[in-house]
């Protein structure tokens, strides 16, 4: 007969069953990592062959580009410049209207109000893209054009106003967690010393919630860059190199839903192309969203 | 002295008089984002109702707009709800049990944790991309359902794991301490107690999910979702439309009348999205009185 002493019960018994259970949760868990190797892998694979056919100072530098007609060209820059155009008006229209937002809700909206205001504005992100798309082109678009007869029907700025739409909840929302983390005991002191509640917002809130902020920016701008739909179908397919909102133009991934409509052959330049851009893009999203991260952890004010 | 006095107090009114027009600044800017989606709701309404009938459900898509419908478009998107939920959530809730409650908190945990953040940033285009390089053309699945299921899955992964995180986070710690003190596993605790008082917010965090896949339009058009389906697909193998798809379509023709069958179609979309997120609450709400 076994003693109870002579049980050892510091020796753990493996239990197969649940190690099994784990084992398959970590598997899980490892797929996040697969699709990055998957993505990147993709990507350098694709463009490696493209990058053999086109020199890459042709790609990064040249300033046609004519991917699908002869005589080819495949220089980046005006889809690349297409891409800068929206997102720079997307930003001038949502940093403003955004921050502002986000001060309005910290600071100054009733709890009810809040309660009211916050998501209806969080409902603005969550309208599918496509949907954003129409409303340009059904209607801001028309009412532009009203204001502005020289407008073209496919146009930069129209599709730059709905990005900055789609954008501004992620300013606000995201702009207000940081403004509402700043502790109440720095705008106690302020009002104490005699500001007043612009001076409080402007040189003590803000400044102390600057990093969740900025992070903010950077991350509604990364998806300004990869905004897809709306863009399509709003400023239209014409990769153009001028500083204007007035004319069509293309961005990378119009570009790209461009090509992927009509039926590309596989292994073909035309197919190339779509990895380099997409390279591209993923390269500066996956920047902007590392520096922010970044800017996050790096510059968080404790307060404590 | 009487003029000092008199200047301190207009530089006080003055500093007030700005902080009133700053206020009503920030207000005013507010209540315009809620303005704009009042306009975004109204023009689709305005435009599209007309077209919303019995006949606008079950009719397939045409090149005559009185003849055609949404019904292809609605029971693809139907598809692609059911089969991106089968994927995507046991895998995304497997993750998020696994970081949150089994996981040794190392280097491993570390780079998942990492390579999630990222996930969630990369534009759903570039996922298009990668799902017609792998589904596609490398496994060979065609422009099938399962194709788009598989890589809209992937897109929303990070999602999912990061809400489920952030819900199994708030499951107090005296409720495992409690399981561990009687004994238990940490996958029993992790199984039997933390995983039910954290549904709630799982389940919420899950659904919001799911309406960012079914509005999502780029990934599909990159797989080749067929734009003109005239029949209802009958397995995950099968060639599908989704709304997003038909409306995208509609929305690029320059007739007025497809303009208004666009609109139709999205006040479709935002009843399917509407619903979702209204049994979300209604499942929450039930749960959690449960749970108290």
């Amino acid at each position: 007969m076994q003693l109870a002493r002579d049980v050892d019960i510091t020796k753990k018994k493996v239990r197969w069953g649940e190690w099994m259970i784990e084992s398959s949760l970590a598997i899980c868990a490892t797929i996040s990592v697969v699709t990055t190797a998957v993505i990147i892998f993709i990507l350098a694979k694709e463009s490696m062959g493209f990058f053999q056919v086109v020199a890459p100072t042709d790609f990064f530098f040249g300033t046609s580009w004519v991917p699908l007609f002869e005589p080819s060209s495949y220089g980046v820059l005006p889809l690349l410049w297409g891409t800068l155009l929206i997102t720079f008006g997307a930003a001038l229209f949502a940093i403003p209207t955004g921050l502002a937002s986000a001060i309005y809700l910290s600071e100054y909206a009733s709890p009810k109000t809040r309660s009211i205001v916050k998501p209806v504005l969080e409902v603005l992100a969550g309208i599918p893209t496509v949907v954003y798309g129409y409303f340009a082109l059904t209607f801001v678009t028309p009412l532009l054009r009203m204001l502005m007869p020289e407008l073209q029907v496919f146009n930069a700025l129209s599709g730059a106003i709905v990005v900055g739409i789609m954008i501004l909840p992620t300013i606000s929302t995201l702009s207000d967690n940081a403004l509402r983390a700043v502790p109440d005991s720095l705008r106690q002191g302020a009002y104490a010393l005699g500001a007043t509640s612009y001076e409080v917002t402007t040189r003590v809130v803000v400044p102390a919630g600057l990093s969740g902020v900025m992070a903010s920016f950077l991350l509604a701008i990364s998806r300004a860059i990869g905004e897809t739909m709306a863009v399509t179908l709003a400023a239209g397919a014409t990769p153009n190199l001028s500083f204007t909102f007035l004319e069509s133009i293309q961005t990378m991934t119009a570009y790209i839903v461009q090509v992927s409509m009509g039926d590309t052959p596989a292994g073909g330049i035309a197919y190339q192309t779509l990895f380099a851009v997409a390279a591209l893009l993923f390269v500066i999203t996956l920047i902007l969203n590392i520096v922010s991260q970044w800017i996050l952890s790096k510059f968080r004010e404790e307060y404590e | 002295m009487n003029s000092d006095l008199k200047l301190a107090s207009d530089n006080i009114k003055a500093r007030h008089r700005k902080a009133k027009l700053f206020r009503m600044f920030c207000a005013g800017v507010t209540w315009m984002g809620a303005g704009l989606l009042a306009i975004l709701l109204i023009q689709v309404t305005v435009d599209g109702i007309k077209w919303l009938d019995y006949q606008f459900l079950t009719s397939f898509p045409s090149r005559f707009p009185y003849k055609a419908g949404v019904k292809s478009a609605l029971v693809g998107t139907l598809w692609l709800i059911v089969m991106i939920a089968m994927v995507s959530i046991p895998i995304g809730v497997a993750t998020a049990l696994y970081l949150e409650e089994l996981s040794r908190k190392g280097k491993f945990a570390k780079l998942i944790e990492i390579n999630i953040s990222n996930l969630a940033g990369v534009p759903s285009i570039v996922y298009g991309i990668i799902g017609l390089a792998i589904f596609v053309r490398g496994l060979g699945l065609e422009r099938s359902l399962l194709s788009g299921a598989l890589t809209m899955s992937l897109l929303i992964l990070p999602v999912i794991i990061i809400a489920s995180r952030e819900a199994i986070k708030t499951v107090p710690m005296s409720i495992r301490q409690a399981a561990f003190a009687l004994g238990a596993t940490r996958w029993q605790t992790a199984w039997a107690h933390v995983l039910p008082a954290s549904f709630p917010g799982i389940l919420t965090g899950v659904i919001l999910a799911l309406s960012r896949a079914i509005g999502e339009t780029a990934p599909l058009i990159m797989i080749g979702a067929l734009t003109y389906v005239a029949f209802l697909p009958e397995g995950p193998m099968d060639s599908f439309t989704a709304l997003p798809i038909q409306i995208f379509n509609w929305v690029s023709r320059p007739q007025q009348e497809f303009h208004e069958l666009a609109a139709g179609g999205i006040i479709v979309l935002l009843i399917v999205l509407l619903t979702m997120n209204a049994a979300a609450i209604f499942i929450r709400q039930k749960t959690e009185k449960k749970l108290q």
